[in-house]
């Protein structure tokens, strides 16, 4: 009887410290960044690294300004943003509220599928098809531009769009739509005045975790969008995320150096946005829920 | 009738759910081997009275209580281990919830889990208690078909089968017919009858009909208190307080 | 008025359409694409025999069995500690401060960027711990990542399981251990199972967080234990696509066929089970 309770408390405690594993997994993450990235700035000012202009690692001396990287990333993302938000929601809204059952389940399964495709596949075909189409069709010297990114990207960001809104657009109480029917309003009526404002919270989250999916994505923006460091200053041009910069330099840095220093202080300031990003969906979310 | 020994009794037993004070100051004696209907509108707290003699009530997070409930005794918080307890007093809930296994691995989930192994042992076991059921008859030739396959009423008699399998001392039961039809029901019934002379029994029910059919005392509870305990003949017939009289008859019409 | 509205919503649902269309149909292209493109080169030369003449012959036996061992040592690590954290949230965490913080964590870990943990893999397991860029290294940080979908999908299943269940074992004296053990676990199993298969799909697929723990550019041989290097499907298919010139093209189309059989079949498993699964639930 005591052996049978000893191995029950046993259990209950491997359970409990299983339980709040994934809190220690964030704060050793957390820490094991600082404690590489943050030695950086022994060296380097915090000024300098955010929003110097250069990104040099191994010039001499070497320069570590990420502003570039920073705004290769956001121009990513907001191309990104601007295609796949609206055809996200949209899509959401179809499954959801119009497409007839088995077309859904279709529709819902292609989407799982897209999610499922690894993102260096994708990467790669994003080389082989919508790089020369880039270059060829819109008259550019190279394919290799944030704009190829920006596309490949959204439809990375879609299946977390179109499932999270779908599921907020679902969540809301069938009564709403009916009241709103038996009032005389056409089904998209419904749809574009009632369900959609009661789901907004999840489309606000829907939308978060999107972009939160884009900004750390990383193998198929370091294989199309051509990797220049410099300033950005369109979206047809070669521009390098702060994501591609890790993946592509770590392997060449030397351990302790300061550019692997560096490149930790950039893997710092990504955990940093997705982290926010992920509060304010979260935040969203929750507030759904009052 | 004659007053047996004493196996249950609760002390001053106060019972909250966050702020909902849910059972008032109970004290109540429970007699060796006998029926003890519980009677009451919803909300009552006739349940929550229940749910208290095994424990159940620990399962709700805003559970809190005060006062004293004893088995054979012994304090069932203190000096009993919350899994002996409930083997001790067993339970049958309002719905029968069979697990989805065989007829055979639902009677004896609670002797594999305390340890018995034999395989003729547990069969034993079976057969012995799917008889005291009244379940024996029909179910004997297909002991490992999925007990899901059974109808309402043999589903709930292999749920009393299963809670006899642990051998408890008493066994409560929460509106244990409510959804079954009346052939079923007369056979719980007829089982608990039976009962009398080996098991303590406690019957939360709705049916005022069946608390008057088959329990030995009946208790009355209102609005999280104890209106009136007496005889089943007396309390039917001669209840005491005016507000049992208007529950009563306002069942009886 | 009354045939404006309706004509307005005959542009809006064929609008919707569109998106949707536009946002599933490339999906079906890709997929096409590769297979038809890549699978004039698979054969069984191809699938076991090791890389040649730096890369640009021979098969990719190694990044299979690579793949093959990444996987495996990803779930042993995370399958165990994500399933108890699922028990540890549904059957025994209270609603408090602490709880809300382990949800809020496991958001969190879902979305830390996949490269970001490769970053955390190079600093803790190969460095700190001193492992070395091997399949332990690898599968660690494979595991950290693949936890939150383990934990959610498992808690889902557990979730879907009813209360009745546990107060009925309860009932019978059993302890809450045992309970989970018997009555509860055994019914959450296609649900687990489900996100055991998203899981490893997902951990073989990623490409980031291999890259500095675990992979290797070209090495011609299996792996010896489990401190060594080995070739992996998606770096492979980058380091093809990318850092080789002149290769045949059909050898990166066949990489990537492969890769994408092996993810997709994976998940249309799970999603057959998940049907399965939810027509057979007869509670």
């Amino acid at each position: 009887m005591s052996l049978k309770n000893f191995k029950e408390a046993l259990i209950e405690k491997i359970i409990f410290l299983s339980g709040i594993a994934s809190i220690i997994l964030v704060i050793l993450i957390f820490i094991f960044l600082a404690k590489e990235g943050l030695s950086l700035f022994k060296s380097v000012h915090l000024g300098d690294f955010l929003l110097g202009r250069r990104w040099h690692p191994i010039s001499e001396p070497p320069q570590f300004g990420v502003l570039p990287l920073i705004l290769g990333s956001l121009f990513v993302t907001l191309g990104a943003a601007v295609i796949s938000v609206p055809m996200g929601i949209a899509s959401a809204i179809y499954i959801a509220e119009v497409a007839p059952p088995r077309m859904k389940e279709i529709l819902k399964s292609g989407i799982e599928l897209l999610a499922a495709i690894p993102s260096v596949v994708l990467g790669f075909i994003g080389m082989t098809t919508l790089v020369p189409f880039v270059k060829h069709h819109l008259n550019l010297p190279t394919g290799l531009t944030a704009f190829s990114g920006s596309v490949m990207l959204a439809f990375m960001a879609m299946p977390t769009i179109v499932s999270i809104a779908e599921d907020a657009l679902t969540a809301v109480p069938q009564k709403y739509k009916e009241a709103a029917l038996a009032l005389g309003a056409t089904r998209w009526q419904a749809i574009h005045r009632v369900i959609l404002r009661a789901a907004s919270s999840g489309i606000v989250a829907a939308v978060m975790l999107g972009i939160g999916r884009v900004v750390g994505e990383t193998m198929a923006v370091m294989m199309i969008t051509g990797n220049a460091v410099r300033m950005p200053t369109s979206l047809f041009q070669p521009v390098r995320t702060l994501t591609a910069t890790i993946a592509a330099e770590m392997g060449e840095t030397v351990r302790g150096s300061a550019h692997y220093h560096a490149l930790f202080a950039i893997g710092i300031v990504l955990f940093v946005i997705t982290f926010v990003i992920n509060l304010i969906a979260d935040w969203a979310v929750h507030r759904k829920l009052k | 009738m004659v007053e047996g020994q004493i196996k249950i009794a609760a002390n001053n037993l106060e019972i909250w759910f966050g702020q909902i004070h849910a059972l008032k100051s109970l004290s109540i004696a429970i007699h060796e081997k006998e029926i003890l209907g519980v009677i009451g509108p919803a909300n009552s707290g006739k349940s929550t009275f229940l749910r208290s003699l095994n424990r159940f009530n620990d399962l709700d997070p805003h559970f809190r209580f005060q006062g004293s409930l004893r088995l054979g005794g012994k304090n069932i918080y203190k000096d009993i281990p919350v899994g002996e307890l409930r083997k001790r007093v067993g339970m049958v809930f309002a719905l029968p919830v069979p697990l989805p296994l065989s007829i055979f691995e639902n009677v004896v989930y609670g002797p594999r889990r305390h340890g018995i192994k034999q395989k003729s042992v547990l069969e034993g076991i079976v057969e012995k208690t799917l008889q005291e059921a009244y379940l024996w008859e029909e179910v004997k030739d297909r002991l490992h078909i999925s007990a899901m396959k059974l109808s309402g009423g043999q589903q709930q008699r292999l749920c009393l089968a299963r809670t006899l399998a642990v051998e408890p001392e008493v066994i409560l039961y929460d509106e244990p017919c409510s959804g079954l039809d009346p052939i079923s029901t007369a056979k719980i019934e007829e089982a608990m009858r039976r009962f009398r002379k080996r098991y303590t029994q406690v019957l939360v029910t709705n049916n005022t009909k069946q608390a008057a059919r088959v329990s030995d005392r009946t208790a009355f509870f209102l609005m999280g208190e104890m209106v009136e305990l007496d005889q089943t003949g007396r309390i039917f017939t001669f209840p005491k307080d005016q507000r049992t009289n208007d529950y009563i008859s306002g069942r009886f019409g | 008025m009354k045939y404006n509205s309706y004509r307005s919503e005959k542009i809006a649902f064929t609008i919707l359409f569109a998106a949707t269309f536009l946002v599933v149909l490339p999906v079906i292209f890709i997929i096409l694409m590769i297979i038809q493109k890549g699978y004039s080169v698979i054969s069984w030369e191809f699938l076991f025999t090791m890389p040649a003449k730096g890369m640009r012959e021979g098969g990719i036996w190694p990044a299979i069995v690579g793949t093959l061992y990444l996987v495996l040592g990803t779930l042993i690590f995370a399958l165990p500690l994500g399933v108890l954290s699922a028990i540890f949230l549904t059957e025994y965490a209270k609603n408090n401060a602490l709880t809300r913080l382990v949800k809020l964590a496991i958001i969190n870990l879902a979305g830390v960027p996949s490269v970001v943990y490769g970053l955390f893999g190079l600093g803790i397991f190969v460095m700190f711990l001193k492992f070395g860029a091997s399949i332990l290294a690898g599968s660690l940080t494979l595991a950290i990542m693949v936890l939150p979908i383990i934990i959610t999908t498992t808690k889902e299943a557990l979730e879907s399981v009813p209360q009745s269940f546990r107060e009925v074992s309860l009932s019978l004296g059993t302890s809450k251990w045992e309970t989970i053990r018997f009555s509860v676990l055994p019914y959450a199993l296609p649900g687990i199972l489900t996100g055991v298969i998203l899981a490893v799909s997902r951990a073989a697929g990623e490409t980031a967080p291999i890259l500095f723990t675990v992979a290797a550019f070209y090495l011609p041989k299996l792996p010896e234990s489990v401190f060594n290097q080995v070739m992996a499907l998606p770096y492979h298919l980058y380091v093809l696509s990318t850092q080789v010139p002149n290769v045949d093209i059909r050898l990166r189309y066949g990489t990537a066929l492969v890769l994408l059989m092996l993810v997709l079949s994976l998940n249309l498993m799970a999603i057959v089970v998940r049907a399965k699964f939810r027509k057979k639930k007869k509670w």
